[in-house]
C-alpha cells in the first residue's frame, strides 16, 4: 500500500479530548450509540476497530480516491487511529466515514472535507476549504486554523469546531449538532437554521440567522446585521452552563468569561408549515 | 465554474511563468476549456510588448487557404504598424495564429489598437510595458508548453482556467482580458454578471469596444473606463461592487499592483495567503499549495472585500 506505515501502539490513548453529546436524532439513536465503546454500533457494515492500533498514511502522492479507499481498508484491518500526513489541501478527504475512528489530519484540506461523517473524531491541524463537515451526523471535527464558506452546512449532529475564522453561510440549513467558531464568521451565517446551536466567539457578517426556523446562536462579538426573523433571545442559566462547558471542552473559553455573549433565536414569524398557501386552499375548497 | 489565481512577489521578482502554471494546473478541474495568463516581466524603456492573434485556433483547421490568410492578415498588421510609425524591435511566433511583437511607440494607444484590430480576424490580447497576456485552449501545462512560459521571470501575474458558461469555447472568450486600451491592465473573473448587456451597451455608446460575448470582458472595460476617469485601482474595485450586478470574484493586475474584489453575496470562492515576500490567492487552496507546499495560514476574504497589493 503506497505511502503507508503502520505501528501497533498498545497504550496510545484514543481519547482526543473530545466528546460527543447524547444523540437525539431518531436515526442516530437507532444506529449508533457513542457512549458504548466497541459495541452498540448498528450500521450493517460497521467495522470493529481498535483505537490502540495506529497507522500513518502519507497522502502526498495519492489522490483523494486512493486516500479514502486506504482509510476504509485500514479500518477493515482494525486500525482505530489513523494519521493522514501531507494532505495538500486535497478535496473530499475523509468523506462518508460511518464508523468509530480517531483521525488526525496533519495539514490542510480542500473542499468538502469530512462530509457525511457518522461517528469519527477528527482533528485537523491546518485549515479546511468550503463545506467542511457538511451533513455530519455525529462525531467531532476540530480544526486548528481557518475554514471556508458553508462550514458545517446542513449539520445534523456532533460538534464541528474551528479555532480560527470561517467564511460566509456558516451552518446554512443546520439541522442539529453544534458549530463552534473561535474567530469571525461571514455573512448569512445560520441561514435557514432549523435546529442545533452555533457559537461565534468573534464577529459575524451581515444577515446573521437570516430566515432561521429554530435553533440558537450565541455571539461573542458584534453582527453587521441580523437577518430576517432573527431576534435577540434571553441568556438563561442553562445557556451559560452549556456555553461554558463547550468552550472549556475545546480550550476556547475566553479570558474575560462569557458574560458578553448574546443569544439569537428565531422570531418564528415566518413559519408557514401549518398554513396552506392561498392556491392550495382554493383547491381544497 | 472557472478558477482564478494571482501571485505577487513583494520584494523583487520570481519565476512567475512556472509558478502561475503550477497554480493553474492544479485548478484544471474547475474548467478545462481554456487557460490564460497575464504575467508581468521587466519593463523595457519606451518599449511595449504587443501580444495579438489573427485567427482562432479552430480556424486553422478550416480549409486550405487559412494559412495563406493568416500570413496576409499579419502582413496587414505590420503594414498598419509602419503607417503609424511603430518600430518593431523583434517578433516571435508562438503559434501559427498568435504572435508577440516588441515595439517602440509614443503615439495614441487607442488609435493604434483600433487600427490594428480593424484587420479582419485580428485581436490585440495585450499591450503592455510589462504585461504579457497569453491565452489559448487547453490546460495550463499545454498552454505553458505551447508559449514557452515556464522560463518567464517577473514580479506578478494573474491567471484563469475556464469552464465556458456564458459564451463559446474559443480564445476570444478566454480570460484574462486586457483592459483596452490601457497598457498593462488585465482582469480575470469567476462568476456571472447579470447586468452585462445593459452595461455593455452603455460602454459601447461611450466608444469602448468589446471583442467577445463573455461577460467577464465587461470588468476589463469597466476598469479601463474608471482609471481613464481618474479613479485609483482600489476605488474602481470598490465601486464595482455597487455598479455590477451578479456573483463575482475578480482579480485585476497593473504594472506594479494586484487587486481583488468580491461581490456582496460572497458566492464565488477565494483563498488568500499573505506574507512579507509573497501574496498568493486562488479559487482553491490547492493552487496556493502548488507553489507553497509547507504549512501556512490562509483565509477566505469576506463579501465586499477589496484588497490591493504592490509589487
Amino acid at each position: 500500500m503506497a505511502g503507508l506505515t503502520t505501528t501497533k501502539q498498545a497504550h496510545v490513548s484514543h481519547d482526543m479530548g473530545m466528546h460527543t453529546e447524547a444523540l437525539r436524532g431518531k436515526t442516530q439513536q437507532r444506529f449508533f450509540d457513542v457512549t458504548e465503546e466497541g459495541g452498540g454500533y448498528g450500521y450493517p457494515d460497521a467495522l470493529d476497530v481498535d483505537f490502540n492500533k495506529r497507522a500513518e498514511l502519507d497522502c502526498e502522492k495519492l489522490d483523494t480516491k486512493q486516500i479514502n479507499a486506504q482509510l476504509r481498508d485500514l479500518m477493515k484491518r482494525g486500525y482505530g487511529t489513523i494519521v493522514l500526513q501531507n494532505p495538500g489541501s486535497k478535496h473530499s478527504l475523509a468523506v462518508g466515514i460511518l464508523n468509530r475512528l480517531n483521525l488526525y489530519i496533519e495539514g490542510s484540506c480542500g473542499y468538502f472535507a469530512c462530509g457525511l461523517l457518522d461517528g469519527p473524531n477528527v482533528k485537523i491541524k491546518g485549515r479546511v476549504g468550503w463545506a467542511c463537515g457538511e451533513n455530519m451526523l455525529s462525531g467531532t471535527i476540530l480544526i486548528e486554523k481557518n475554514a471556508g464558506s458553508q462550514f458545517g452546512a446542513a449539520l445534523r449532529g456532533g460538534d464541528i469546531v474551528c479555532k480560527g475564522s470561517v467564511g460566509a453561510r456558516t451552518g446554512i440549513d443546520q439541522k442539529g449538532g453544534n458549530i463552534i467558531v473561535g474567530g469571525d464568521t461571514g455573512s448569512f451565517s445560520g441561514f435557514m437554521m432549523q435546529r442545533g446551536r452555533m457559537v461565534i466567539c468573534g464577529n459575524a457578517g451581515k444577515n446573521l440567522g437570516d430566515s432561521m426556523y429554530d435553533g440558537t446562536i450565541y455571539l461573542g462579538g458584534e453582527a453587521r446585521s441580523l437577518g430576517v426573523d432573527a431576534v435577540p433571545g434571553e441568556m438563561t442559566a442553562l445557556d451559560r452552563e452549556w456555553l461554558t462547558r463547550k468552550l472549556k471542552m475545546y480550550g476556547m473559553y475566553p479570558a474575560k468569561g462569557i458574560g458578553h455573549f448574546k443569544k439569537i433565536v428565531a422570531g418564528k414569524q415566518l413559519w408557514n408549515y401549518d398554513n396552506l398557501e392561498p392556491g392550495e386552499k382554493k383547491l381544497v375548497l | 465554474m472557472c478558477g482564478i489565481a494571482g501571485l505577487i512577489h513583494r520584494k523583487g521578482s520570481g519565476n512567475i511563468g512556472q509558478e502561475m502554471t503550477q497554480m493553474l494546473q492544479s485548478l484544471k478541474h474547475r474548467g478545462p476549456d481554456s487557460t490564460g495568463y497575464a504575467i508581468y516581466g521587466t519593463p523595457g524603456r519606451n518599449e511595449y510588448v504587443m501580444r495579438f492573434k489573427v485567427a482562432e485556433q479552430e480556424d486553422m483547421a478550416k480549409g486550405f487557404d487559412i494559412h495563406d490568410e493568416v500570413k496576409r492578415r499579419r502582413a496587414k498588421v505590420e503594414e498598419r504598424l509602419a503607417a503609424l510609425g511603430v518600430q518593431i524591435i523583434d517578433k516571435d511566433e508562438a503559434t501559427d495564429y498568435a504572435y508577440r511583437y516588441r515595439i517602440q511607440y509614443d503615439g495614441d494607444m487607442k488609435k493604434l489598437a483600433d487600427y490594428v484590430e480593424d484587420v479582419d480576424g485580428t485581436e490585440i490580447l495585450s499591450m503592455g510595458n510589462a504585461l504579457e497576456l497569453i491565452k489559448d485552449l487547453g490546460d495550463a501545462a499545454r498552454v505553458a508548453e505551447q508559449y514557452d512560459l515556464r522560463k518567464f521571470k517577473g514580479t506578478h501575474g494573474i491567471g484563469h482556467t475556464r469552464m465556458a458558461t456564458e459564451s463559446d469555447v474559443d480564445i476570444r472568450s478566454a480570460h484574462p482580458y486586457w483592459a483596452y486600451p490601457y497598457n498593462d491592465i488585465a482582469v480575470v473573473h469567476n462568476g456571472q454578471l447579470t447586468n452585462y448587456w445593459m452595461m455593455r451597451r452603455e460602454f459601447e455608446r461611450r466608444g469602448h469596444r468589446f471583442m467577445s460575448n463573455c461577460d467577464s470582458e465587461l470588468l476589463a472595460v469597466y476598469t479601463a473606463y474608471n482609471l481613464e476617469h481618474g479613479a485609483t485601482l482600489e476605488e474602481s474595485l470598490r465601486q464595482s461592487i455597487q455598479d455590477i450586478d451578479g456573483v463575482f470574484t475578480y482579480l485585476v493586475s497593473t504594472k506594479d499592483a494586484l487587486g481583488m474584489a468580491k461581490d456582496t453575496m460572497a458566492a464565488k470562492p477565494m483563498v488568500l495567503y499573505e506574507s512579507d515576500d509573497l501574496v498568493a490567492l486562488a479559487s482553491e487552496e490547492v493552487a496556493i499549495r502548488a507553489v507553497i507546499p509547507h504549512e501556512i495560514d490562509t483565509w477566505d476574504p469576506y463579501d465586499e472585500e477589496v484588497r490591493v497589493w504592490r509589487a
